[in-house]
């Protein structure tokens, strides 16, 4: 692993830090996520039950990034093998940085490869047949300086079926790399909500590699936050393979939100789909960069991506680059990139019935966002996030 | 009634509370109440209704979370207890059957892929939920073929009675076969240029408008 690091870290030397001239970071100013000293962010105390809390899980915590065993449950589970990125047995090691120097091409992640090269803290899990449960990792923060780096190594094997859940507002400032390798007929549901705290800054990254008939379904909820980088890199290499990525961000003030995908379709007759929706208000920004590019083998490739925003105000922002590059003749790529108001009509219809404009407002929102949580299978995981959307609006609604 | 561009559907906006319209002059009231003051939500509480011409297709919002939202929202206003759950089911299924609603259009999105009748008869199960005391029903007939005709007809008969009134704007003499209306105004270049009784749709029905507007020019 000691060399992995190494690479990862000349690879970021050859590459520098990220820079504002920098075509990926045109729109999110990388600054906040590369300072020597890192900057605090103020603990938000929850007064309700954790996501996920009504789950049938097996949970492993996170204390400001490090593993922490009393917390979590015991590690063992049917068919399934975790442990601790330190103890990470030799097909982890060998896998190490590998989907993420991967995920370098074309498009540089110098977070990804500092991330690799220096982090120290992470989960290794590989999975054979159906997980009886979820993996739940829970971000726990303590301190308001704490600046945090994980990196996961997940391998489900040939016909297996993982899910995973993260929560939690992790550290003041979070830098992850999750490389998700799926064998064939494998299975990955992967549901995630990013921490609260308003002043928190995180960069993450999933780089994911898909064999044949494999899944790949991700979704991320993102409420709060001074600034979020999201990046998922997925490579479609084995045939009808399934990639589905979904977001739903709502962002009050000082928020922004970058969702940054990149799908490369290297095989046939595979389906990637893209659901991003954001709500902005008070001066907030949302960034999307999604990108499909469809290799000149991959026949029948089937590309969806539709990236959404609502701007609530005058004073919010969002900054859309879709991008399709198709080398192939004959495929169907679609997509769509979006930013409007609330529909007045709408409101006007559900107030004749006497719903308050607030209240109107709430439901479109929500109606809005559903798109996205509509993308997660497990319903009641669904309704647990729909319940903490429901309540960030209800929230600044009193 | 009234010609086309007569301002039928603007006075029922207006009285409703859509936006982007200014009244210069004149009042209007409900119940005492002055109308022009309010939101259109405080307008709806206070027992106004309108059926829309085009009701509103909305994507996401389930038609059962919307009814009951609107429900409560205006009991809250009111001031009374919002209806439990169980209760508004109750309720919703008897009033959603007699308009031959199904349970599938009740859980679908509101109005998202109704055909144009089943979006009028979704405007009036709204009506037969919350029981509005003043009801204006803009061309609700619109769209409709005979047997969905009927079916609003009834709907709206059966919602008939003391202290609630209706406001029925439609082009067609058709629909008064069904809803015996007590008072028929003419509507003109926004004035109520005649009004009478059953009789003066007839008239209308049978000569147009043109020796109507002949009698005021």
């Amino acid at each position: 692993m000691e060399a992995a690091r190494k690479s990862a870290l000349a690879r970021l030397q050859a590459m520098g830090l990220p820079q504002r001239r920098d075509e990926y970071w045109k729109y999110t100013r990388p600054d906040l996520l590369i300072t020597e000293d890192v900057a605090p962010a103020e603990l938000l105390i929850l007064d309700e039950a954790p996501l996920f809390d009504t789950v049938e899980r097996l949970k492993i915590v996170f204390v400001d990034g490090v593993f922490d065993a009393d917390a979590s449950d015991d590690l063992s589970m049917e068919g399934v093998e975790i442990s601790q990125l330190k103890d990470a047995p030799d097909w982890a090691q060998s896998l190490y940085g590998v989907l993420e120097e991967n995920g370098q091409t074309p498009v540089k992640r110098p977070l990804a490869a500092l991330n690799s090269a220096k982090a120290t803290q992470g989960i290794v899990i590989r999975v054979f047949g159906k997980a009886s449960k979820p993996v739940s990792l829970i971000y726990v923060r303590k301190s308001e300086t704490s600046d945090v780096m994980l990196h996961h190594i997940i391998r489900v094997e040939k016909g297996a079926d993982l899910t995973i859940l993260e929560n939690g507002p992790a550290a003041a400032r979070l830098n992850t790399v999750m490389e998700v390798d799926i064998a064939d007929k494998g299975a990955f549901h992967h549901v995630r909500a990013m921490g609260r705290d308003h002043a928190r800054r995180a960069a993450t990254h999933i780089f994911g590699r898909l064999g044949h008939e494999s899944t790949f379904k991700s979704f991320t909820m993102t409420v709060n936050g001074k600034l979020t980088r999201n990046e998922v890199v997925l490579e479609l290499t084995g045939d009808d393979a399934i990639a589905h990525i979904a977001g739903a961000a709502m962002g009050d003030g000082d928020f922004l939100h970058d969702d940054t995908v990149f799908i490369t379709h290297d095989s046939l007759n595979c389906q990637s789909r893209q659901v991003f929706k954001k709500v902005l208000r008070n001066g907030a920004t949302g960034v999307f960069q999604g990108k499909i590019l469809v290799k000149a083998g991959a026949q029948k490739t089937d590309g969806y991506q539709m990236s959404q925003s609502l701007l609530l105000d005058g004073d919010s922002q969002f900054y859309g680059k879709p991008e399709l590059e198709i080398y192939a003749d004959d495929v169907l790529c679609s997509h769509g990139s979006t930013t409007g108001a609330i529909d007045d009509e709408a409101m006007f219809y559900l107030q004749s019935r006497g719903v308050s404009k607030a209240e109107a407002q709430d439901l479109l929102v929500l109606a809005f966002l559903d798109a996205a949580v509509d993308e997660i299978e497990d319903a009641a995981i669904a309704d647990d996030i729909r319940s903490r959307l429901e309540g960030w609006l209800a929230r600044r609604r009193d | 009634m009234g010609p086309n561009g007569s301002g039928k559907s603007t006075l029922s906006y207006v009285l409703s509370g859509r936006a982007g319209y200014e009244v210069t002059q004149g009042s209007a009231t409900l119940l005492g109440q002055d109308l022009l003051d309010m939101e259109p939500e405080e307008r709806a509480a206070l027992g106004l209704f309108l059926a829309f011409q085009y009701p509103v297709e909305i994507p996401g919002v389930g038609n059962m979370t919307f009814l009951r939202t609107a429900v409560n929202s205006q009991r809250k206003a009111r001031g009374e207890d919002e209806l439990s759950a169980g209760e508004f089911l109750k309720d919703i299924r008897a009033k959603a059957k007699s308009l031959k609603i199904d349970a599938e259009m009740l859980k679908r999105p509101v109005n998202v892929g109704f055909s144009g009748g089943e979006k009028k008869r979704n405007e009036i199960l709204q009506m037969a939920m919350l029981e509005p005391k003043m009801c204006i029903l803009d061309e609700t007939d619109s769209g409709l073929d005979v047997d969905a005709m009927k079916l609003v007809a009834e709907g709206v008969n059966a919602l008939r009675s003391e202290g609630r009134s209706f406001l029925v704007i439609t082009h067609y003499q058709r629909l008064l076969d069904h809803i015996k209306p007590d008072v028929v105004h003419i509507m003109a270049d926004g004035r109520i240029i005649k009004s009478g009784g059953p009789e003066l749709a007839i008239e209308v029905e049978n000569n147009g408008y043109a020796d109507l507007l002949a009698e005021v020019a």
